[in-house]
């Protein structure tokens, strides 16, 4: 595959794209009636679409041998980046710094406890994504850490869906996906089990 | 040239103007009744833009986006259109719109509009007191609450095809709170005929309630002597009341709703304190005397 050859600030760069696409919108008015509720979802969106793509790399490589593995870390990156940003955007647009309710609500709303986790989880997977951080780590270590991704990515789907009044289609399409590459993993960790077993 | 037969009225009124005459003389008269004394109940906060408040609707049988009642409910039929009254009523029956909100009865009351979603407008609605309504179908006196139905026709109300929620929507009111003057049975907003993502032809404004207890689309309305079930109750009775009064003080289980985010606010607005009764408190609290809003919600 020749995908392998692209410099992984192509991937950067089409990762900018949807922030571009967004601040565009901002200033062309182009977000309708809600512009809060648009920038707040659209970039909540965005982070759990990366957060989605990253988790494809590995299934992708041992079930099509389409390598994409070193393109995993900037795709992580950008979704903590994108989550980030949708809490910046939570607390400043939508709760208007009313850090006592924001706070409060975080402790006390199960979405947004969720989607605070999800959150955490995040950056601190962001915060260990370089090549010394494993040096120091070891790479058992970090592995174990980074592991907490397969947490992270149904906590970020069950605050998404928990925020509706009834069941939205998108987020439960997006959790059943989840759930497949999630399972993989699981299937994946059984049978190397049974190999050393034997 | 074409032969002077050919000409229809069309040709000579302008077709917004053709369209909205009916609207427009309801307009007028909500201009002259508003003078006359009704705007006591108006609030005087400016109202949301048109544009605002007839794009971004919670209209679920055209769909859950908030745009999809803009975008979907155009080819929703409203006229012919009419509103069985039935139940522990005198004269019950099938009324059109024209029976229920003449316009020479129309007026104009602006009031504040806040979500169960923690969002809020402010909307200058056109309509009739309910109260008007059932006084001219005579309520018998058994009767103790009041229930509405909306249209049930998933030929033009796309999401009705799908199992989401049980159709026909339903909503319902205690018969005092019915009465209220407050209360009214909209029918145009902004001096013209109610746009369809608003819940064409006619429907219910409860100012000091929750958004979803203002039923669009009303096609039957019901005297009974026993406490309705509303949809969303019946869905999730957990998370929502008969009542739905608005209240800062009771949460929604999954949502704060001490405060709210005002449409319209621009990207800065922040967020407002939630009133009491949506800040009808003085006019409906009574109402509620002696009663456990925390329970009953």
């Amino acid at each position: 595959m020749q995908l392998r050859r692209l410099p992984t600030g192509v991937v950067w760069a089409l990762g900018a794209l949807p922030l571009a696409v967004l601040v565009w919108d901002v200033f062309a008015g182009g977000l309708g009636v809600d512009p809060v509720r648009d920038i707040e979802h659209r970039l909540g969106r965005t982070a759990v679409y990366f957060l989605v793509a990253s988790l494809c790399v590995t299934p992708l490589l041992r079930l099509a041998r389409i390598n994409l593995m070193k393109f995993r870390r900037p795709l992580g990156l950008l979704s903590a980046s994108y989550a980030a940003l949708h809490l910046l955007a939570w607390a400043v647009l939508d709760m208007g710094l009313r850090w006592e309710q924001a706070l409060k609500d975080i402790a006390r709303r199960p979405y947004l406890t969720i989607g605070m986790a999800a959150l955490v989880i995040l950056l601190i997977l962001a915060a260990t994504s370089s090549n010394a951080a494993i040096r120091r780590l070891g790479a058992r270590r970090w592995g174990a850490i980074h592991r907490l991704v397969y947490l992270a990515a149904p906590l970020a789907l069950f605050h998404w869906l928990l925020a509706h009044k009834i069941w939205p289609g998108k987020p439960l399409l997006i959790l059943g996906a989840v759930a497949i590459l999630l399972g993989l993993r699981l299937a994946w960790a059984r049978a190397r089990r049974f190999a050393s077993n034997t | 040239m074409r032969p002077a037969s050919d000409l229809t009225w069309t040709d000579v009124t302008p077709e917004h103007l053709f369209l909205n005459r009916r609207s427009f003389i309801a307009g007028a008269a909500a201009l002259v009744a508003g003078s006359a004394g009704a705007a006591g109940f108006s609030t005087d906060e400016a109202p949301n833009s048109f544009d605002e408040i007839t794009n971004y609707n919670n209209f679920y049988e055209f769909g859950f986006g908030k745009t999809d009642p803009a975008r979907f409910a155009k080819g929703l039929t409203t006229d012919p259109w009419s509103v069985e009254i039935d139940g522990l009523v005198d004269r019950p029956g099938s009324y059109s719109v024209a029976d229920l909100a003449p316009d020479n009865a129309v007026e104009e009351r602006i009031y504040r509009l806040r979500c169960v979603e923690a969002w809020s407008m402010v909307i200058p609605w056109l309509g009739v007191p309910l109260a008007s309504v059932l006084e001219k179908v005579g309520v018998q006196p058994g009767a103790k609450f009041v229930e509405f139905e909306t249209l049930l026709r998933p030929e033009e109300m796309p999401a009705q095809r799908r199992r989401s929620m049980q159709w026909p929507y339903r909503e319902g009111l205690r018969l005092d709170e019915a009465m209220h003057p407050l209360t009214i049975l909209a029918t145009g907003l902004y001096g013209q005929a109610l746009p369809n993502q608003n819940g064409a032809p006619i429907r219910l404004v409860v100012p000091w309630k929750y958004g979803f207890k203002s039923i669009k689309s009303i096609v039957r309305i019901t005297l009974t002597d026993t406490q309705p079930v509303s949809t969303w109750q019946a869905m999730q009775p957990g998370e929502y009341g008969f009542y739905a009064n608005v209240n800062p003080r009771v949460d929604h289980p999954r949502w704060s709703q001490a405060t709210e985010r005002r449409i319209g606010a621009g990207l800065l607005g922040g967020r407002q304190d939630t009133l009491m009764f949506n800040g009808y408190g003085e006019q409906v609290a009574s109402l509620y005397a002696g009663m456990d809003l925390a329970r009953d919600y």
